[in-house]
């Protein structure tokens, strides 16, 4: 099992998500985070105090799928969230040991 | 967990108690029998829109100010901010009813000796004493002595809570106390009275001040600037962020200080008549034209008019018709505003940044810098056609009055005595506002330690947070 974490530009959320349902993959974890990578940041100013902002808001979205559907997942990710600017994302594949249904107790696979 | 009771909030109380024994004793001991005098006729109309005026005043502070200022501090600091306006509120109004009114708008004590009545007034008002449910107080014959008391009460209270901008996010609230009681008592009873008080030496000198341009705002902008030196920068000034956490309070804020200072400007003709109504004009144009100015410059200088920038410019606006309102016509008003909205801008971005000083919410910069370019402008367009001379009228006993009237109208000496009241104010300001930081730096303290200004003020003074 893997986790998908991808982090897009948070207009992109709808897209995403339809984009993974599509595929099959009915369950997500969303989080408001900032963040930069070769996206420059604003500035601001207050009453003549400028203030650089370096870190924008992102959405990072995570779900749990079988290892053999992660290129399916990533694909999926990539078509939607892409627009061709600076600033897209990152899309990251972590490991996973285990996964547990809360309600029901069905473990692995069966939870995903 | 254990309640402590601090025991400096006991000894405040009974000396406070002790204090208000002895002044009533004194209040008391020197009741003298009154002149008999021509028995003063209320007049409804008057009554009516100064019981309105209290009103507005009192909600430029609560919650005007406070959301103004709260706007613009950072989250963690919000609470501590809308608390110190609020406190002040409650704490001036105390202090005013035992002993403030009464040193601001009573003839000096004889007691005192002959001179002392120029710069203050006695203890007749002690505990509002001999004030009933219908005495007058002469300055405002037309209404019961209990609305212009509680009226101008609203302006000590809101006067030292503008200080409040200089030393955002840094103060402890104790001393806070301290300060703008002792403040209150020591530096706006002597300067209001100076200005307005029956026998004040700057209104007998001329000083031309309608609503308190150099009472409120060049007094609280100095005792700013003041602070914000005593106090120094606050850790991360420059380096920091510092944006305001919520410019919808503060637009909330200035919208509130704008339609409130209609009672602080029109109120102060204490009447219902013309001059208020020109009062109310006048201020209304100056603060928009400020506005738009303050937004102008901006664009012009950083390349976005700014919603900070526009309210700012409005504040700044009403701070320089303050003392300009009753006496200018509609195109004085223009002017004055534009020079307000400019001025203020380069005050408080370029001035600031040269000088280097950290005046977290601009009070010297909009209330400071624009009750000077009020108070001087007012030497200009003052006009002689709005304020003419009275002669004295023996049936009722009252003195002749001087035509008040500024350069325009040939009278280039005003703009010198406006300056001269500028000056007075200024210096006797800055020298009492240091002496009392200093006293209290040394007995309790008066900024938060480093952890807790970086923590925030909220949590740490007062426990509690906005999530």
């Amino acid at each position: 099992m893997k986790i998908v974490m991808a982090i897009i530009k948070p207009f992109k959320l709808d897209e995403v998500r339809d984009a993974l349902t599509g595929i099959g993959v009915h369950g997500m974890t969303v989080t408001e985070v900032k963040g930069y990578g070769r996206q420059k940041g604003h500035t601001e100013i207050y009453r003549g105090a400028e203030y650089a902002v370096s870190f924008l808001p992102k959405l990072k979205i995570e779900v749990a799928v079988a290892a053999d559907q992660v290129d399916k997942v990533i694909d999926a990710i990539t078509t939607a969230a892409k627009t061709g600017q600076i600033g897209d994302g990152k899309i990251f594949v972590l490991g996973l040991d285990r996964a547990v249904r809360i309600r029901t107790g069905e473990a692995d696979a069966a939870a995903l | 967990m254990t309640t402590k009771i601090p025991y400096r909030a006991g000894l405040t109380a009974f000396a406070a108690l002790a204090l208000g024994v002895l002044f009533a004793d004194a209040a008391l001991a020197q009741a003298a029998p009154e002149a008999a005098a021509a028995a003063p006729k209320l007049d409804s109309g008057d009554t009516a829109w100064m019981l309105t005026s209290t009103a507005l005043v009192l909600l430029m502070t609560i919650p005007g100010l406070a959301l103004f200022y709260g706007g613009m501090v950072r989250k963690k600091n919000v609470l501590a901010t809308v608390m110190q306006s609020f406190a002040v509120t409650c704490l001036v109004t105390v202090l005013w009813m035992i002993v403030g009114y009464s040193l601001a708008f009573t003839e000096g004590a004889p007691q005192w000796g002959d001179t002392i009545g120029g710069y203050v007034g006695g203890l007749s008002q002690v505990m509002l004493n001999a004030m009933t449910g219908s005495s007058v107080n002469g300055l405002a014959k037309t209404i019961p002595e209990s609305v212009y008391m509680t009226y101008q009460m609203t302006f000590a209270i809101i006067t030292p809570a503008l200080i409040c901008g200089a030393f955002a996010d840094r103060m402890k609230f104790s001393a806070l106390l301290w300060f703008m009681g002792a403040w209150l008592i020591l530096v706006y009873c002597p300067i209001a009275h100076s200005v307005w008080g029956p026998d004040g030496f700057l209104g007998g000198a001329g000083v031309l001040d309608f609503a308190g341009g150099t009472v409120v705002h060049i007094n609280a902008g100095t005792a700013g600037l003041v602070c914000a030196l005593v106090l120094g920068k606050r850790r991360g000034f420059g380096t920091e962020s510092f944006a305001p956490h919520n410019l919808v309070l503060s637009v909330i804020g200035a919208s509130l200080l704008w339609v409130g200072w209609f009672g602080f400007n029109a109120g102060s003709a204490v009447a219902a008549n013309g001059t208020a109504g020109m009062a109310m004009a006048v201020t209304q144009i100056a603060t928009a034209t400020a506005g738009l100015g303050w937004m102008f410059a901006e664009w012009v200088a950083r390349g976005k008019p700014s919603v900070l920038g526009i309210i700012s410019g409005a504040v700044a606006g009403l701070v320089a018709i303050t003392p300009a309102s009753g006496f200018v016509l509609p195109g004085g008003a223009l002017v004055i505003g534009i020079a307000a909205g400019v001025g203020c801008f380069w005050a408080s971005t370029s001035l600031k940044s040269m000088l280097g000083y950290d005046d977290s919410l601009d009070a010297f910069g909009v209330h400071a810098i624009g009750g000077i370019i009020g108070a001087l402008l007012t030497g200009v367009f003052a006009r002689e056609m709005l304020n003419p001379a009275v002669p004295a009228d023996a049936a009722t006993g009252t003195a002749a009055v001087a035509a008040k009237m500024g350069l325009l109208d040939g009278n280039a000496g005003q703009v010198l005595t406006q300056l001269y009241g500028v000056a007075c104010t200024l210096i006797y300001c800055a020298i009492a506002t240091f002496i009392i930081l200093k006293v209290i730096d040394v007995i309790i303290g008066l900024r938060v330690s480093d952890e807790v200004e970086r923590d925030g003020l909220d949590l740490n003074l007062h426990g509690e947070v906005v999530p």
